[in-house]
C-alpha cells in the first residue's frame, strides 16, 4: 500500500460528480470522428461525398424547383430544378385514383375518421379512450359504408374498380396489417397446440403461403378463383385482393410471433398453471404480453413489407400509385418527368412507413418495464 | 420456533398428500422409482438430496406441472389424472414457489399477486387488491406494490412470489429450492418468511439445502437420490444418526463447510 494520504477517512468517501469533458462537441468529434487515422480518411471521404451531393440535391428539389407551370416547356423555362408543377397537376389522381370529384369528400372523412380510430388503438394515455375504441371497432364499417356508399344511406354507390392512388394503398395496407396481427397470432399459438389437427393445419397454411409469391395469390384472386366459384358469381376484386393480402401478411406474422413465444422461459407458463390460470388466460394475461413484446421489431418490419407490398396490386389492374404514376408519365405534355413522378411516390411511402418505424421505437420504450433479469 | 407447542402436536391426522407407488419416466429415463409419501395437514415436510435426484420431479407432479405414468397421487383426496377438471381444482389448492421466482416481469408486484384471484377465484379488483397488500405486508414489502420486479432484488421477488403464491390461500405451499439462487445476506430473509409461514400452520414440503431451515421447522427430512426415497426420518435422528451410508455420505459433503 502506498503511503499517500487519503482525502477522506475509509467509508466516508462523498458522491462527487464526474469531471468536466473539456468541451462537448469538440471533444465528441475527436473521440468519434477523428481519433484513428482510419476514421479521419473516413470523415474526409464523408464529408466530400456530402459536400457533393447535398447542395445538388437541395437545389434540385427546393431551390431551383417549379412549383406553378401550365406545361413541361413552361417548367424548363422557369427553372432547373425539379417540376413540381407537374405532381400538382395530377395530385388528386395520385391521392384518389379515378374515384368520382364530386364524392371525393366521402375518401376525406373516411381518412379524417381513420386518425380519429386509430389514435385511442396506438396512444393510452388519449382522455376518452375507453369510448373512442369503440368508435375505433365501429370504424370499419362506417369507412366501408362511406367509401363504398349505400343507397340506403344516401350515398351513391362507388365501384371499387375506380378506387386508385395513395387511398387504395391506405385501403389495402391497413386492412391488411390489422386483419392479419389477430390471425396470425392465432396460428402462431395453432402451430404450438398439443392438438395435431390444430398443429398440422397451421403448419400447412404457413408453409404453403410462405412458399409462394404475393404476386401468384394476387393472380390467383384475379384469374383462377373464378373457376372455383358457381359461374356468375361476382366476387368483387378488392375485396379478394385484401383476403389474400390479409392471409399473406398473417403466414409471416404467425412466425414472428412464434419466435417471440420461443423466448418466454417456461418457468413463465410454469408459474401461471401452479397458479391455477388455464391456456387461454395464461396465452392471454401472461405469455402474449410478453412475447408480443419482444416481437415488436419484427411485426413492424413485416407490416411495412406489407405496405410497400400493396404496390404488387398493379399487375392485376388495380390503380396502385406506381400505375397512376406510370400512366401520368406517358401525357405527352408532361414528358421526361419520370424522376419527380417516383421521388414524390418514394416520399408519402417513406413518410408512411418511416411513422411505423418511429412508433415501433415509441411503443418498445413505453413497455420496457426493466425486467431484463 | 415457539417452544410452547411441541412439533408433534402440530400435525392433524388428515392426510393431505398421498403418493403411492408412483414412478415417472423422462422417455425411457426412469427418473422416479416407486416414491411413497404421505402427508397430513401441518406437516412440514424437507427434501434433500443430490442433484438429480429427482426430488423437484417429484413435488412437480404434486401440482401436475408433471405427469407421472404409474402409480398414484392424491391432493385433497383429489386425485390427479389427466382430468383438466382435477388439475385445477388441485391446482387451487396448491401453491408452488420456484428458484428462479418466475414472477411476471410485465406487471407490477401487486398485479402478480391480484392476477390470480381475479382470473380463477373470479375476486372482484378492490378484494384481491385488499388481500395482496395484506400478504405483501406479511412477507414486509408493501412499499413496493407498484414496483416492477425488475426494480426489487432477489430477495424481494422471492418474498413477492410467496405472497402471490399465498393470496391463493392454498391448502399447501410447495417450496423448489427457493434460496438457491438467492445471494447470502437474502437467504435469511426469505428462510425467515418462510419460518412465519410454517409457524401458523402451513402445510409445506420444502426441496432445499438449508439444513439449518430443516433442523429448525421441519417435522421430516426426506433424502433421496437417483429417483428413489433412500431415507425418511425426523430431523434430529436424520441429522444425529443417519441408517443409510448414501445418507451418511450425503451429509458429510453437505454439512463439511
Amino acid at each position: 500500500m502506498s503511503e499517500q494520504k487519503r482525502k477522506y477517512p475509509p467509508g466516508q468517501h462523498p458522491d462527487l460528480p464526474p469531471p468536466l469533458l473539456m468541451s462537448g462537441a469538440i471533444f465528441w468529434i475527436r473521440s468519434n470522428l477523428l481519433n484513428s487515422p482510419l476514421n479521419v480518411v473516413l470523415t474526409v471521404a464523408a464529408v466530400f461525398v456530402l459536400y457533393q451531393l447535398v447542395p445538388a440535391i437541395l437545389n434540385w428539389a427546393f431551390f431551383d424547383a417549379v412549383f406553378v407551370a401550365e406545361s413541361r416547356k413552361e417548367c424548363l423555362a422557369l427553372g432547373s430544378g425539379a417540376c413540381w408543377a407537374f405532381i400538382g397537376e395530377r395530385s388528386d389522381q395520385f391521392i384518389y385514383g379515378f374515384y368520382p370529384a364530386e364524392h371525393r369528400w366521402r375518401v376525406n372523412l373516411s381518412f379524417a375518421l381513420m386518425i380519429v380510430a386509430v389514435i385511442p388503438v396506438l396512444f393510452a394515455q388519449i382522455p376518452g379512450r375507453g369510448q373512442l375504441l369503440w368508435f375505433a371497432i365501429a370504424y370499419p364499417v362506417i369507412a366501408f359504408f362511406l367509401l363504398v356508399g349505400n343507397t340506403i344511406l344516401g350515398l351513391e354507390p362507388v365501384e371499387t374498380s375506380r378506387f386508385g392512388g395513395f387511398m387504395l394503398t391506405m385501403i389495402v395496407g391497413i386492412t391488411g396489417i390489422v386483419v392479419s396481427l389477430p390471425i396470425g397470432i392465432l396460428l402462431a399459438l395453432g402451430r404450438q397446440s398439443e392438438m395435431p389437427a390444430v398443429r398440422t393445419l397451421s403448419v400447412l397454411f404457413i408453409e404453403f403461403i410462405r412458399g409462394v409469391p404475393l404476386i401468384t395469390l394476387l393472380f390467383v384472386a384475379s384469374t383462377m378463383l373464378n373457376y372455383f366459384l358457381p359461374p356468375g358469381t361476382t366476387f368483387d376484386l378488392l375485396l379478394r385482393v385484401l383476403i389474400m393480402v390479409t392471409l399473406f401478411s398473417s403466414a409471416y406474422i404467425a412466425e414472428v410471433v412464434r419466435g417471440g413465444l420461443q423466448a418466454i422461459p417456461s418457468g413463465q407458463v410454469e408459474a401461471a398453471n401452479s397458479l391455477g390460470l388455464r391456456y387461454w388466460d395464461s396465452m392471454r394475461l401472461i405469455i402474449l404480453p410478453q412475447a408480443l413484446k419482444i416481437s415488436i421489431p419484427g411485426i413492424v418490419n413485416t407490416f411495412i413489407g406489407l405496405f410497400k407490398d400493396t404496390t404488387l396490386v398493379s399487375i392485376i389492374g388495380l390503380l396502385d400509385p406506381l400505375g397512376i404514376g406510370r400512366a401520368s408519365i406517358s401525357d405527352i405534355k408532361w414528358s421526361g418527368l419520370a424522376t419527380e413522378v417516383y421521388v414524390f411516390i418514394g416520399a408519402f411511402f417513406f413518410i408512411c412507413c418511416f411513422s411505423m418505424s418511429r412508433y415501433s421505437l415509441y411503443l418498445e420504450r413505453k413497455l420496457e418495464t426493466g425486467h431484463q433479469k | 420456533m415457539s417452544e410452547a407447542t411441541p412439533k408433534s402436536l402440530e400435525v392433524s391426522d388428515e392426510v393431505v398428500i398421498d403418493i403411492s407407488h408412483m414412478h415417472k419416466w423422462f422417455g425411457s429415463f426412469h427418473v422416479l422409482k416407486d416414491i411413497n409419501v404421505t402427508v397430513r395437514r401441518g406437516e412440514r415436510i424437507v427434501v434433500c438430496g443430490p442433484s438429480g435426484s429427482g426430488k423437484s420431479t417429484m413435488i412437480r407432479c404434486i401440482n401436475r406441472l408433471e405427469e407421472h405414468q404409474k402409480g398414484t397421487i392424491k391432493v385433497e383426496n383429489i386425485e390427479l389424472t389427466d382430468d383438466l377438471k382435477r388439475i385445477d381444482n388441485v391446482r387451487r389448492e396448491v401453491g408452488m414457489v420456484f428458484q428462479h421466482f418466475n414472477l411476471f416481469p410485465h406487471l407490477t408486484v401487486l398485479e402478480n399477486c391480484t392476477l390470480a384471484p381475479i382470473w380463477v377465484r373470479k375476486m372482484p379488483l378492490k378484494n384481491a387488491q385488499e388481500v395482496a397488500m395484506r400478504y405483501l405486508e406479511r412477507v414486509k414489502i408493501p412499499d413496493q406494490a407498484n414496483k416492477y420486479p425488475g426494480q426489487l432484488s432477489g430477495g424481494q421477488q422471492q418474498r413477492v412470489a410467496i405472497a402471490r403464491s399465498l393470496c391463493m390461500s392454498p391448502k399447501v405451499m410447495l417450496f423448489d429450492e427457493p434460496t438457491s439462487a438467492l445471494d447470502p445476506e437474502m437467504i435469511k430473509e426469505v428462510l425467515d418468511v418462510m419460518i412465519e409461514l410454517a409457524e401458523e400452520g402451513m402445510t409445506m414440503i420444502c426441496v432445499t439445502h438449508e439444513m439449518g431451515f430443516a433442523k429448525t421447522v421441519a417435522h421430516r427430512v426426506i433424502f433421496m437420490d437417483e429417483g428413489e426415497i433412500i431415507e425418511e426420518n425426523e430431523p434430529d435422528r436424520f441429522f444425529n444418526n443417519p441408517q443409510n451410508e448414501r445418507t451418511q455420505l450425503f451429509l458429510s459433503q453437505i454439512l463439511s463447510h
